[in-house]
């Protein structure tokens, strides 16, 4: 499988034209046109290495980028679009991917590690603080000390 | 003879460092002075070994000896002579000799620099830097031999991948390797100091540096590569979220939060255990990166070896490092004792959230990058996960760190007081809110991306500038006795100074590009113009000519920005026969405001050429952004404190100059 999508890719870039989106794709309308595009960016072009079907030059990311116009031109919504596509070709078309079962962790396991760990550094700033010298009220200071820091004091503000 | 003698080089490096690995730590067990002492020629003489190998091949490269497999399948004679120096490391073996290479460096620089050091640490961190050299020259070895013959040689080589050939990428992977090899110091130190069991100031304030030079290397290479990306893919993208530029972002980020956790080890003897941790974990990281990229599990131009079974061996690399030093962590770490005490709000309060944020930020990275891998593995089932998941998640991520940044350095060691420091930021605030109000009020109906994105880039500088005048208290004593401070304030304060404002800076750039860009895409025959906001396009001809090894259609547009001549750009399109491959060289047109990109394709069927312009907005801050990190990653190191080693109590504290106490 792995050795075939490297060998579509490899065909890919030696034969496609050097761009992604041509001239003779686009829509009339911009605005459809600008819809595509946002659309595009969210759309995998299968058979390369992480490259959206908008910045891909390969002849299945053309494809793909005319079905979706045609699409849209259809008067599809966005989100039908992309479970066209979904139907198609599976989840691995989304860049993005949905919120599943599959994908909880992916989704929502930054989060719960970072709420594990904002607990964890909770926990350990309070017990730091805990029982510790930093909090209790600081021990006056003797003469001789006043005196030195006096002195200091003065030497700093002449060198500044 | 000389690719032999290159060979026999690393099989003697490959035995010193057995010798490395052994000696000096079975000395610093005994106390042996003398064992010990074996260390540091050890390292010499395996950086002197690597270093002969590597200029064997180098060599064989510049004189295009293809009877080198290696040079017949990554070089060619007519290749100019800077790529066929940067081709050793354009290729997997030439680049993993480049990587011992580059450890070995460390290692010496630790044997020549750390005199100062104390012996037993000193022989162990040598030691295990050697362990870790040993791990890879055994895999060179067995599993990627630059050195081997061809018989018969052929006539010419294969070549260098083109999009390789470029001056950004002969610079790109040597940044990123001292970067990405650098931090295997921090872990050598980090090991030998569980072993020693000790970790106090004076450890940190070895380690320190060291991290801070791997981190401005890595931080180099990464916005390298990032340019790179930029100027030649053709489309004027600079970050993909791909999992070969996220495998060394990771460690950039790990790296970003060790930085800060070792300032709170050195200052105040505090989150030892967990800068030991984050040490580990970053250089693991890099080790995973390796593995990721050299692997083949992704396929992309940086992977050069798609074969299990080298694979298998850097994966067996990789988790006897951290499945070992992770043991060792946790047999020896309990044994840490607890340093400085302070409260939650508090300067060491305010780094440790910092740290959080920056772990969740790697783990969020981490997850997307390997989710897809784990998921086939799990249940067959294929995933994508992409810039939009990342720019989705990360981003969010973030934001917390960047209010964060400028209300941190205001806080006071020990013991701070929130309300004070944020009293302070009340110029920082009004900008903010001055600046995302302009944003609004400009763009009409402005999405609020950029209102953000300018509105934190705003804050963050705003909260920089006020550290600064506090520093030097600005408006409380005469303006002159504050400039006087301005000019004797430690490398380190310019440097954190500097670093952070790059981070505001680049916010800019990035929120700029990914937001203002415009685009126009059309086919344009000779004497067609093009207009795109302000700029209008003549495409006056385009011409075939040759370059040293490619065909090349070279276009010349007139370019006239508010009707006034601007520029002449010549962007090409080339062909390299010897791979077949086409590549795109886009002519741009930087100034301060942004990037005028344009890139031309292959001539249509019609007639006439495709030709794809871009505005692109404050493009140019993002690398501004990094160089100034990268700026205050060499001031910091210029910090004379780094230089005279760790500190010891004297008997009678005595004053030193008021900046240094006044400061950080």
């Amino acid at each position: 499988m792995i050795r075939s999508i490297i060998m579509a890719l490899l065909v890919a870039v030696l034969t496609a034209p050097a761009f992604a989106v041509e001239p003779g794709e686009m829509l009339k309308d911009p605005a459809l046109e600008a819809r595509a595009r946002e659309l595009s960016k969210e759309i995998r072009c299968l058979v390369c290495q992480n490259q959206s079907i908008d910045d891909s030059n390969a002849g299945l990311a053309k494809d793909l980028r005319v079905i979706l116009r045609e699409r849209l031109v259809a008067g599809d919504s966005d989100s039908e679009i992309k479970t066209f596509l979904v139907e198609r070709y599976g989840d691995f078309v989304l860049l993005k991917p949905p919120v599943k079962a599959e994908t909880l962790f992916l989704w929502y396991g930054p989060f719960a590690i970072g709420v594990l760990g904002a607990i964890g550094v909770a926990v350990f700033l309070l017990r730091r603080r805990d029982g510790s010298a930093v909090n209790e009220a600081p021990v006056p200071l003797t003469d001789d000390e006043r005196k030195r820091i006096d002195v200091l004091l003065s030497e700093q503000d002449r060198k500044a | 003879m000389i690719a032999e003698i290159g060979h026999y080089a690393l099989v003697l490096a490959f035995f010193v460092a057995i010798a490395q690995v052994v000696v000096p730590m079975y000395g610093a067990a005994r106390r042996d002075a003398a064992l010990m002492g074996f260390a540091a020629p050890a390292a010499s003489a395996q950086f002197l070994c690597i270093s002969i190998a590597f200029g064997a091949l180098m060599r064989a490269y510049i004189t295009s000896d293809f009877s080198v497999a290696n040079v017949a399948q990554n070089s060619h004679s007519l290749k100019p002579l800077l790529y066929k120096i940067s081709g050793v490391w354009g290729n997997h073996e030439g680049s993993m000799v480049f990587w011992v290479l580059i450890l070995a460096l460390f290692g010496f620089a630790v044997a020549a620099f750390g005199r100062q050091l104390p012996d037993t640490l000193k022989a162990r961190v040598i030691s295990i830097q050697g362990l870790i050299g040993l791990a890879f020259l055994g895999f060179i070895l067995l599993t990627s031999n630059p050195f081997e013959r061809l018989d018969p040689a052929p006539l010419d080589g294969r070549d260098l991948n083109p999009l390789l050939q470029d001056p950004g990428l002969a610079f790109h992977p040597p940044m990123l390797y001292i970067g990405y090899v650098g931090f295997s110091l921090a872990f050598s130190f980090a090991m030998a100091a569980l072993i020693e069991g000790r970790v106090d100031p004076a450890w940190a304030r070895w380690v320190r540096p060291w991290t801070l030079a791997a981190w401005t290397f890595l931080t180099a290479g990464i916005t390298l590569g990032s340019w790179w990306a930029y100027y030649e893919l053709g489309w004027g993208g600079w970050w993909f979220w791909d999992p070969v530029e996220n495998a060394s972002f990771m460690p950039w980020l790990a790296g970003t939060a060790l930085l800060h956790s070792a300032i709170v080890v050195e200052k105040r003897d505090a989150l030892k255990a967990w800068t030991i941790l984050l040490a580990i974990i970053t250089f693991s990281l890099s080790l995973m990166g390796t593995f990721l990229v050299r692997s083949g599990i992704l396929t992309s131009v940086h992977a050069f070896a798609v074969d299990p079974e080298r694979g298998l061996f850097i994966l067996g690399i990789l988790i006897v490092a951290v499945g070992g030093s992770l043991t060792l962590f946790a047999i020896r770490a309990p044994a840490l004792k607890a340093g400085g005490l302070f409260v939650p709000v508090s300067r060491e309060g305010g780094l440790v959230l910092n740290n959080l944020i920056l772990s969740v930020a790697t783990v969020t990275v981490f997850i997307g990058t390997l989710y897809p891998l784990f998921l086939d593995a799990m249940t067959g089932d294929k995933v994508s996960v992409g810039a939009p998941f990342f720019n989705a998640t990360f981003v969010p991520v973030m934001i917390p760190l960047l209010v964060l940044l400028a209300i941190g350095p205001l806080l006071p060691w020990k013991r701070g007081n929130l309300r004070a420091a944020v009293e302070k930021l009340w110029v920082s605030a009004l900008f903010t809110v001055v600046v995302a109000g302009g944003i609004l009020v400009l763009e009409e109906g402005a999405p609020l991306a950029p209102v953000l994105g300018f509105g934190f880039a705003a804050w963050v500088a705003g909260g920089v500038v006020t550290e600064l005048a506090e520093r030097i208290r600005l408006f409380r004593i005469p303006l002159g006795d504050s400039i006087r401070r301005l000019f004797n304030l430690p490398g380190a304060a310019y440097g954190m100074s500097l670093a952070h404002i790059g981070m505001a800076v680049f916010i800019c750039g990035a929120t700029g590009e990914m937001n203002w860009t415009r685009e126009l895409v059309a086919t344009a025959r000779a004497g067609d113009t093009l207009t795109l906001g302000q700029y209008e396009l003549v495409l006056e001809k385009v011409e075939r000519s040759q370059g040293p090894n490619y065909f090349r259609d070279m276009a010349t547009l007139k370019v006239s920005k508010d009707g006034v001549p601007y520029a002449t750009l010549h962007p090409e399109r080339r062909l390299y026969p010897v791979q077949q491959m086409p590549t795109t060289e886009a002519a741009i047109r930087s100034s301060i405001s942004g990037d005028l990109y344009v890139a031309i394709g292959e001539g249509s069927d019609q007639g006439g050429y495709i030709v794809r312009v871009w505005v692109k907005p404050l493009v140019p801050w993002i690398w501004t952004g990094a160089m100034l990190m990268v700026l205050g990653g060499l001031f910091s190191l210029s910090d004379r404190r780094l230089r005279i080693g760790a500190p010891k109590r004297s008997k009678r504290p005595a004053a030193r100059p008021a900046v240094t106490e006044a400061g950080d």
